[in-house]
């Protein structure tokens, strides 16, 4: 038996996921991205399939084939699946599965997170669809707009699947954001410093960084909306102090940004496979790199140019009309790097480049129209009309699904290990490509000629009803050419011919695994000695195989990889977790927590949500070693400590991405409270005394003393003493300033009557449960401790804590500071 | 406003056939393309070029949106909008309407635009751009009907089952003709 396949053996034999129900216990990222690939196109056929019925109804004047409830339903689950069940996990997928390949790593960071985020994903979306079969979907649609969405004029469980639904598959949204960021920050090959890093890598990073920071507004949002609409605690209600424009504020924060985490990630998909097809390295990479990082800056300037209608400051639409043409020139230097690439090399066709030059002409219509939207008057003219609709999907079609299915053409034959020979594939793109245009392009007139969207019908005679009959027609072409592309892929996936290594002649490291990629990926990781696009893959490949790399071994039963510094020296061998139920299991019990908030049973969601904690401690059982490692061998001769004793492993960085999450959510809520002060009308509301101050005082110390203690803990540990009566004093202090913070929310007068007293409410809630985690984890630290896992080595369990104690008293000290300072602003109503 | 319109088509249609004609050079191989090199290509086509494109657009827009900014018309009226239907006041006449919001030809005219239930827009597309109608709030919109008629309005935020259903009109009177409507109406 050869070396290579000793190693293959031994390897699998760890990483594999089981047979059988094992494979719902699956946390592999090439099983994983799959699986989020499988699931996204399938959400992106339900979405298709609406898109259908719309096209059908508004096919004909005074068409009866939908009710306007069906209608209304119908739309905002279009838009809703398409956003948050297709584009974003479809990206999602890929990045799990390709990015471990593409950085030379055997797995994502935290694979039993992917797995959780999988779940989370697949529920949500279920309880979505569900609702839809159901006939009680959300109708006020993707945007939800308040006060329409709100419990007064929407009374039903269908905004409440909704909020609660989409914020569901949120969770997975974010734990795939840290998880992108910290496996490309630390997860890479030796010697890949981050100016050797692959271009697509990079798109993913910015791309994760914009989804940390632009979904927890959205998030908050959506809790606040839930409250209000379940415990009527106002936030956005006109005549109760809210503001319906704070949700529209939060809402576009979001959803602006999101339009470049869809396109980002497409564009890195793009930027990576044209140089395979123009036989030139991608020209201008560190202006490309430049651009995104621009993109992903600007993309957070310009959410109020969708709210250019709604009556704001004169001024303030200068500025955003001129940040929202300002974005289109970081866009324009990657079309013509990505020209000039084609330029340099010696192009040649086949599949993807034709999905690629659709990508090119749509796409540039659509930012064209959207520069034309940027401008304030016009603007005032075509927003809400159909001319947006023809331009987002132009946008967003262009945008994200011809690369995809670019990318998905390009990929297949890793997935498979087969190449196709091309006979379905030319038509399905002509058929797709003709039916978008008919469908769209003339739909730019329609909406010229005044016809707004969410109509579920319209009366003859207005000079729309050939336009969209015209519309309708396209439509149906289109999904004749993507089920053909479907069939495609299935058949390719099926009859294609087998290959041996890297079909495309590419030069990036995905294509040094072999194909279909074994669950280990490498069978030893490389050195990367040059830029990641000038990779041999066919030589490296072998080399790799035969175990030359670096971790070309089994040790313990452990599945290692390698994490490195940022000019990728190795640093700690991270020891990633084998197949478990547990992210089921979690997965289950956070779905029982959202169905018993949806069904308003409160008391079943409290038992729920301890089982999740409860759940996720489990999960760290099968972490860690009783005794000090020091220097594991990792082959080249060089040696690195398991991750639990290193300084700064992954989970480090995941503490310091959620703690930045977390703190941009509370920033969200004391903007949202100080922004219904400055414009919502009804202000300054009723008196409110201030916070009673034993309460206020013993907050104050209890976060200061758990504060104190996790540092003094994590000391005393690095001294060798024993850490247990800090442990001790850092749980009590967190224990009682949670409760001190939960007295000061309940004895807020009256919260249901004004928004200034359920801001106060909400902000002291947010404090009061972010000490009971504080509390949480202290008593995890001492359970750690007890059980031997903690050393003056093994120190990271207690380090943990340290930042997050600190987040929680600066949280906690700001929300006594707002809950006095805020009925003092209101007396002086601006 | 129609003007800005043509101009942004005739300018869009361009940017496109230049860029179509630049990609398709790219792919068959072009010496003028190799010589102007790959960085410079680049830089002018992604950030000078759109850059001054873009600089000059804005300019005239905002010089354009100061031109139809509301808020001194001599003639001012109100528009509640509920589900699902629009009521008109004319406060210096003391009248109201339902359905129908009645203005002079050829004079400038506010609306005072609010809600009495969720968010709503109006929008007269021959006569100006939309403006929310947002409860709590009053937002200002200029309307100009140059010629006397009848101008169709919609509302253009989805505002729940009625959303279709809630068109209006805009009834402009020759300026002569004005007067003598708001005597026949407050009889």
């Amino acid at each position: 038996m050869s070396r290579g396949l000793r190693l293959h053996r031994a390897l699998a034999a760890v990483w594999d996921t089981p047979p059988g129900w094992g494979r719902l216990a699956a946390v592999n990222h090439t099983t994983i991205g799959l699986r989020f690939i499988a699931a996204a196109a399938a959400f992106f056929a339900i979405g298709g399939i609406l898109a259908m019925l719309i096209r059908i109804q508004l096919a004909t004047p005074d068409s009866a084939f939908l009710g306007a409830e069906a209608y209304n339903q119908i739309f905002t689950m279009h838009g809703t699946v398409m956003m948050f069940l297709f584009a974003i996990p479809m990206f999602e997928g890929f990045a799990i599965y390709l990015l471990p390949k593409l950085l030379g790593a055997r797995d994502m960071a935290f694979p039993r997170m992917t797995a959780y985020g999988f779940w989370c994903y697949v529920f949500g979306g279920a309880i979505l669809i569900g609702a839809l079969v159901a006939g009680v979907a959300p109708h006020a649609g993707w945007f939800m707009y308040t006060p329409l969405s709100s419990g007064t004029y929407s009374p039903g469980i269908n905004g409440d699947v909704w909020l609660l639904g989409v914020t569901f598959v949120e969770i997975s949204a974010l734990s795939a954001a840290i998880e992108i960021i910290v496996s490309i920050l630390k997860l890479r090959a030796p010697g890949m410093s981050l100016r050797r890093m692959p271009i697509l890598a990079w798109y993913l990073l910015v791309t994760a960084f914009m989804m940390l920071f632009g979904f927890p507004p959205l998030i908050l949002g959506s809790i606040l909306l839930e409250v209000e609409r379940a415990a009527g605690l106002p936030f956005f209600d006109p005549t109760r102090g809210g503001d319906p424009l704070l949700w529209q504020h939060l809402f576009w924060l979001f959803g602006h940004p999101e339009v470049y985490i869809i396109f980002l990630p497409a564009a890195g998909m793009i930027s990576t496979l044209l140089p395979a097809f123009a036989r030139a390295e991608l020209v201008a990479q560190p202006a490309i790199v430049a651009a995104v990082i621009a993109t992903g800056f600007l993309s957070f300037g310009l959410w109020v140019h969708h709210m250019f209608t709604v009556g704001i400051p004169h001024l303030a639409l200068a500025f955003f009309s001129a940040a929202s043409g300002l974005v289109a020139v970081p866009t324009a230097v990657q079309i013509f790097a990505w020209i000039a690439t084609l330029a340099e090399g010696r192009p040649r066709w086949d599949v993807p480049m034709l999905w690629l030059a659709g990508f090119f002409a749509i796409f540039v219509l659509g930012g064209l129209t959207g520069v034309m939207l940027a401008m304030v008057p016009f603007n005032a003219q075509a927003h809400d009309s159909h001319f947006v609709v023809a331009h987002l999907h132009y946008v967003l079609v262009g945008g994200f699904v011809f690369p995809v299915i670019a990318a998905a053409y390009y990929w297949l034959p890793h997935v498979t290990g087969r190449v196709s020979d091309l006979r379905l594939s030319a038509p399905a793109f002509w058929l797709t490509f003709t039916g978008f245009n008919l469908t769209f392009f003339l739909m730019h007139l329609t909406g010229l000629l005044g016809m707004p969207r969410r109509i579920a019908s319209y009366p003859e005679g207005l000079g729309w009803t050939w336009l969209n009959l015209v519309s309708s027609i396209g439509g149906f072409v289109t999904t004749a050419g993507l089920a053909l592309v479907a069939v495609d892929l299935v058949v390719q996936t099926r009859f294609g011919r087998r290959f041996r290594r890297d079909p495309w002649k590419a030069r990036s490291l995905e294509w040094a695994t072999p194909t279909p990629p074994p669950s280990y990926a490498f069978a030893s990781l490389p050195r990367i000695e040059d830029r990641a696009d000038r990779t041999r893959p066919r030589a490296l490949a072998a080399r790799l195989a035969a175990g030359e790399g670096y971790l070309g071994h089994v040790r313990n039963g452990w599945c290692e990889t390698l994490s490195v510094d940022p000019a990728g020296a190795p640093t700690e061998v991270v020891v990633l977790p084998r197949p478990t139920f547990l992210p089921l299991w979690t997965g289950l019990a956070t779905l029982a927590v959202v169905l018993a908030l949806l069904f308003k049973l409160y008391v079943l969601a409290a038992v729920a949500l301890a089982a999740v904690v409860g759940l996720f401690l489990a999960w760290t059982r099968a972490t860690g070693e009783a005794a000090d490692l020091r220097a594991l061998p990792i082959g080249h001769g060089e040696a690195a400590p398991p991750h639990w004793e290193a300084a700064r492993p992954p989970s480090w960085w995941a503490m310091a991405l959620l703690i930045a999450a977390d703190g941009t959510l509370y920033a969200s809520l004391l903007f949202g409270a100080l922004f219904l002060w400055l414009v919502a009308p009804g202000w300054p509301g009723p008196a409110v005394p201030d916070p009673a101050l034993p309460p206020a005082a013993l907050a104050l110390a209890g976060l200061g003393l758990a504060a104190l203690a996790a540092r003094r803990a994590a000391g005393a540990l690095r001294r060798g003493a024993g850490p247990a009566p800090w442990l001790v004093a850092e749980a009590l202090g967190a224990a009682l300033a949670a409760a001190a913070l939960a007295a000061l929310a309940l004895a807020v007068p009256d919260p249901r009557g004004h928004a200034l007293p359920a801001s106060m409410v909400a902000i002291l809630a947010y404090a009061a449960i972010h000490a009971a985690i504080g509390a949480i984890l202290a008593g995890y630290g001492l359970a750690r401790w007890r059980a031997g896992y903690v050393s003056a080595r093994r120190s990271l369990d207690l380090r943990l804590a340290v930042p997050f104690q600190a987040y929680a008293a600066a949280a906690g000290a700001l929300a006594i500071a707002a809950a006095a300072a805020l009925p003092r602003l209101a007396e002086l109503a601006p | 406003m129609a003007t800005l319109w043509w101009i942004m088509l005739a300018g869009a249609s361009a940017i496109a056939l230049a860029l179509g004609a630049i990609l398709a050079r790219a792919w068959t191989g072009s010496p003028l393309l190799a010589r102007l090199g790959p960085e410079r290509l680049t830089l002018w086509g992604g950030v000078v070029v759109p850059t001054l494109v873009l600089a000059a657009l804005v300019a005239a827009a905002l010089a354009l949106g100061e031109r139809l900014r509301p808020g001194d018309a001599t003639l001012r009226v109100e528009a509640v909008a509920r589900q699902w239907g629009w009521d008109f006041a004319y406060p210096a006449a003391g009248l109201a309407s339902a359905g129908v919001l009645h203005i002079p030809a050829g004079r400038d005219v506010d609306v005072a635009v609010t809600s009495a239930d969720v968010i709503h827009s109006l929008w007269v597309p021959r006569l100006a751009g939309k403006i929310d109608a947002i409860p709590g709030r009053v937002n200002l919109l200029r309307l100009h009907a140059e010629a006397p008629g009848r101008y169709a309005g919609v509302c253009a935020e989805f505002c729940g089952l009625g959303h279709a259903a809630m068109p209006f009109a805009v009834e402009a009177h020759p300026p002569e003709a004005w007067e003598e409507w708001l005597r026949e109406a407050a009889r």
